[in-house]
């Protein structure tokens, strides 16, 4: 109940006209290069550092919170419409999400990102306020044997992504794994497949090759088709928003999206994509509409990575404000602010800066809702970007994809990348490999490898760290069950149908 | 023919050049100056800070105008460094920030350009490293942390931040001044500060090496234990010997500084020291040090470019034993 009491406090801080007005501007502002490939969050907000010279730590706070929530909101609208991730952590919503616009369902697929990250929002911004010593004495027990066995678990979401060949789907994922291995390597220091050039050290950004891959190589399929001489525009089916089936369909899957991404966000590190993808395979396992995936686009395949991005944004903050621990880049920057203001984020923060700390949760859950009100109106808005015809729409998405690129970090050598990669997302539409995978397998190879590694390092080369900590078995039984549970069950089921003398094979 | 167009094309930006000085020589000494801040990484982190606390104190102290920031991150400052030394050649308003860290990555990127090509100003801050345990850790002091090293460097793996920066660089530098062979250490690097804090906090690893800002509010809290800095005297405040009262014959700072581009005037050079060495003389400067854990360890001109050198040839043998250069 203390907590309560504090978080009333709170509200007092951020309910001051100007505390509202700065989460206002934070929020449009944070929606704004959310939509944006490219301007990221911690980019923005270091860019925005030198106003905690002018104005009050509350203030800024407020401010930087609001520009971090509104980000996750933001990016998943070109993510569904356009194919073009603004962000890593919304890169699962286009998979679904511009199937179900292409389809004409595209409203909807705005809304349930917008309401399921509100939903997630609050539930996570709630877990920050009552669960936060909880969660960070679980996510420190996470050590790098636990997080390769959690990345194994994150592996059998390829095979939700996979499509209809393995071997096709197979190919894409260890593209992923070369082109992740490119730069620096974090264990060693040595430089892996740069070729001598000083551009590749740092690696390939995965939101270039998400817009190259996705965004790009579509634009150049559709230019390579005949041009027959009329615009199919998608009609808007049903209501703008969501239908109450919708509804059903959306509403698990927000709280099953929350579940996961939340305490996944609380890990140092966890990161958003991880839980979007954990996300997108349970709701692709559970949904009783799985002919939708991959063609018209499934609600719930929105529903639940929307929900888990937003709720592992709540989540980062825990280990933030409990412990002073920046467990992403935005989180880092936000840390630095604190200390431009001579507050020394720690454990002792909650105690020493409790009007700052309960004015910024309060702040989150005043964001949230200002994001909700702000971007259900915008649909109506939004959704009429696809009603402009196609050669415009496209030569659009390829004017706002390369100055999203080059936004990143002004290199000319970005905008090569993007295009070989566009060029590359091209030939795998035209011979019908997944692109999918491609990122997934950017994303993941290099961090299970690196705590890989690092696993072998403490424990000295001794392999039996994955089984004999517990946490770790526990994942990978579970990842075990993801992968061979399903051929299990039906090899049973096969059995009681049609009796033991047939087995599955025989003809 | 690709002779004499090079030629021609040398003569003109050299006149170019020549033309911008003469223009520029006088009149950027005079009053206060518009500058340029060169920052070879991305917005947020530790020179990026530097440059725009100095925007900002150079701005309050009236000694300049304004300034122009411009980042151009990547590989530990290597892909900026180029971009400085060709493109901002002779511009005597300007000044890079750099550091220790990039004399790191100009050695393990094996880099074609280094900080001898620039003009050395002045080095402003330092941050000395910090030797932790978790709290319940069997190492009371930093002579039992040695012991166990001593014994099997295996035994002993250690958090930091990446491989050859700076938390790895004083590692070496440890185990060299003990004996123990830099081949065997067991060093774990995590890509942040954060990362190698939880695996301390979660007891993955034995020790961690890093900043001390990076640790000074765990360790007020009491869930790290600090063994040594690696500081040249003892700090206010700060209840832990430096590693050469511990009995480990090293010091090291992670020093960051300023640098104007190659081929600017002697005027403009001089201009520039006295430029930085006020700010850095001012109470504000001062007042920034002290918030963000910056130690202010001045030294310009040309001490500061035979520092550079000698703190290049330090890295690079270490470098070296570490199998990174």
């Amino acid at each position: 109940m203390e907590t309560l009491g504090h978080l009333a406090h709170g509200f007092s801080v951020a309910f001051t006209p100007v505390n509202l007005l700065w989460c206002l501007l934070g929020t449009t502002l944070g929606t704004a290069i959310g939509v944006l490939p490219g301007l990221g969050p911690a980019l923005t907000i270091a860019l925005l550092l030198p106003i905690t010279y002018q104005v009050a730590p509350e203030a800024s706070f407020i401010l930087f919170a609001g520009i971090y929530y509104g980000a996750m909101y933001g990016g998943s609208t070109t993510s569904i419409l356009l194919n073009t991730p603004g962000e890593s952590a919304t890169i699962v919503t286009a998979l679904e999400g511009n199937k179900m616009a292409r389809s004409g369902r595209g409203g909807a697929a705005l809304a349930t990102s917008a309401i399921g990250s509100f939903v997630a929002g609050t539930i996570g911004t709630m877990g920050v306020a009552f669960l936060a010593p909880v969660v960070v004495k679980f996510a420190l027990a996470f050590g790098p044997a636990e997080y390769f066995s959690l990345m194994v678990l994150a592996f059998i979401t390829v095979s939700a992504v996979l499509g209809s060949s393995s071997v096709r789907g197979l190919t894409s994922l260890f593209a992923g794994f070369v082109i992740g291995m490119i730069g620096v390597d974090l264990q060693t220091g040595q430089p892996r497949f740069t070729f001598g050039m000083t551009e590749l050290l740092d690696g390939v950004d995965v939101i270039i090759a998400a817009v190259g891959l996705f965004a790009v190589g579509e634009t150049l399929y559709m230019a390579s088709r005949r041009y027959a001489g009329k615009d199919e525009i998608v009609p808007l089916k049903g209501s703008l928003y969501m239908t109450s089936a919708e509804w059903g369909r959306s509403w698990k899957p927000w709280l099953r999206g929350a579940a996961i991404g939340f305490p996944i966000g609380a890990m140092p590190a966890g990161g958003a994509e991880i839980p979007t993808f954990l996300s997108y395979a349970i709701e692709k396992k559970l949904s009783k509409h799985k002919e939708e995936f991959g063609t018209v686009g499934a609600i719930e395949g929105v529903a639940g990575p929307e929900a888990a991005n937003n709720a592992s944004a709540a989540g980062v903050l825990v280990p933030m404000l409990t412990l002073g621990l920046p467990t992403s880049a935005t989180a880092a920057i936000m840390l630095s602010a604190f200390q431009s203001y001579g507050i020394n984020p720690g454990p002792l923060l909650l105690t020493t800066q409790g009007d700052l700390v309960w004015g910024l949760i309060a702040s989150l859950f005043i964001a949230n809702v200002i994001l909700v009100i702000l971007n259900l109106p915008l649909i109506g808005l939004w959704v009429r970007l696809l009603k402009i015809p196609a050669p415009q729409l496209y030569a659009g998405i390829l004017v706002f994809a390369t100055v999203g690129t080059y936004g990143i970090s002004q290199s000319p050598i970005d905008l090569v990348i993007l295009y070989l990669l566009g060029a590359a997302g091209f030939l795998m539409r035209r011979f019908d490999f997944p692109t999918a995978p491609v990122i997934i397998g950017m994303i993941l190879g290099p961090l299970a490898e690196t705590q890989f590694r690092r696993a072998m390092t403490i424990s000295n080369g001794d392999w039996s760290v994955f089984y004999t900590h517990k946490l770790s078995l526990t994942l990978l039984t579970l990842a075990f069950i993801g992968l061979a549970g399903p051929h299990i069950w039906a090899f049973i089921e096969h059995r009681r149908r049609r009796g033991p003398e047939h087995v599955p094979g025989d003809a | 023919m690709l002779n004499r167009r090079r030629f021609l094309m040398s003569t003109a930006a050299a006149g170019a050049a020549g033309l911008v000085a003469s223009h520029l020589s006088p009149a950027f000494a005079e009053g206060a100056p518009q500058i340029q801040l060169f920052v070879p990484a991305a917005p947020g982190g530790g020179w990026d800070q530097t440059a725009r606390t100095m925007d900002q104190v150079l701005r309050s102290e009236k000694l300049i105008s304004g300034s122009q920031i411009t980042n151009v991150g990547g590989a530990g400052g290597t892909v900026g460094l180029p971009q400085f030394i060709s493109q901002w050649n002779g511009k005597g308003n300007s000044l890079m920030v750099a550091g220790m860290v990039m004399v790191g990555a100009i050695i393990a990127n094996k880099a074609a350009n280094n900080l001898t090509q620039v003009t050395p100003i002045a080095r402003l801050t330092g941050e000395f490293e910090a030797l932790v345990v978790p709290a319940d850790s069997p190492f009371k002091t930093a002579a039992d942390f040695v012991a166990a090293l001593k014994a099997d460097p295996t035994k002993v793996p250690v958090a930091g931040g990446s491989a050859g920066g700076s938390d790895h660089i004083l590692f070496g530098l440890i185990a060299k001044t003990v004996g123990v062979p830099a081949t065997n250490l067991s060093y774990v690097p995590f890509a942040g500060g954060g990362e190698a804090l939880s695996a301390l906090l979660g007891n993955q690893v034995a020790a961690g090496i890093s900043g001390f800002g990076e640790f000074s509010e765990q360790i007020k809290a009491g869930a790290l234990r600090l063994l040594a800095i690696s500081a040249d005297k003892r700090q206010d405040g700060i209840d832990a010997p430096t590693m050469r009262e511990a009995g480990i014959d090293v010091e090291l700072f992670n020093w960051r500084g300023v640098f104007a581009p190659p081929g600017v005037s002697d005027a403009d050079k001089a201009a520039m020291i006295t430029l930085v060495e006020t700010m850095a003389k001012s109470d504000a400067w001062a007042t920034e040090c002290k918030n963000r854990n910056w130690t202010s360890i001045l030294l310009t001109g040309d001490d500061y470019a035979k520092f550079v050198t000698e703190d290049s040839a330090r890295i690079e043998a270490i470098l070296k034993d570490l199998g990174l250069a």
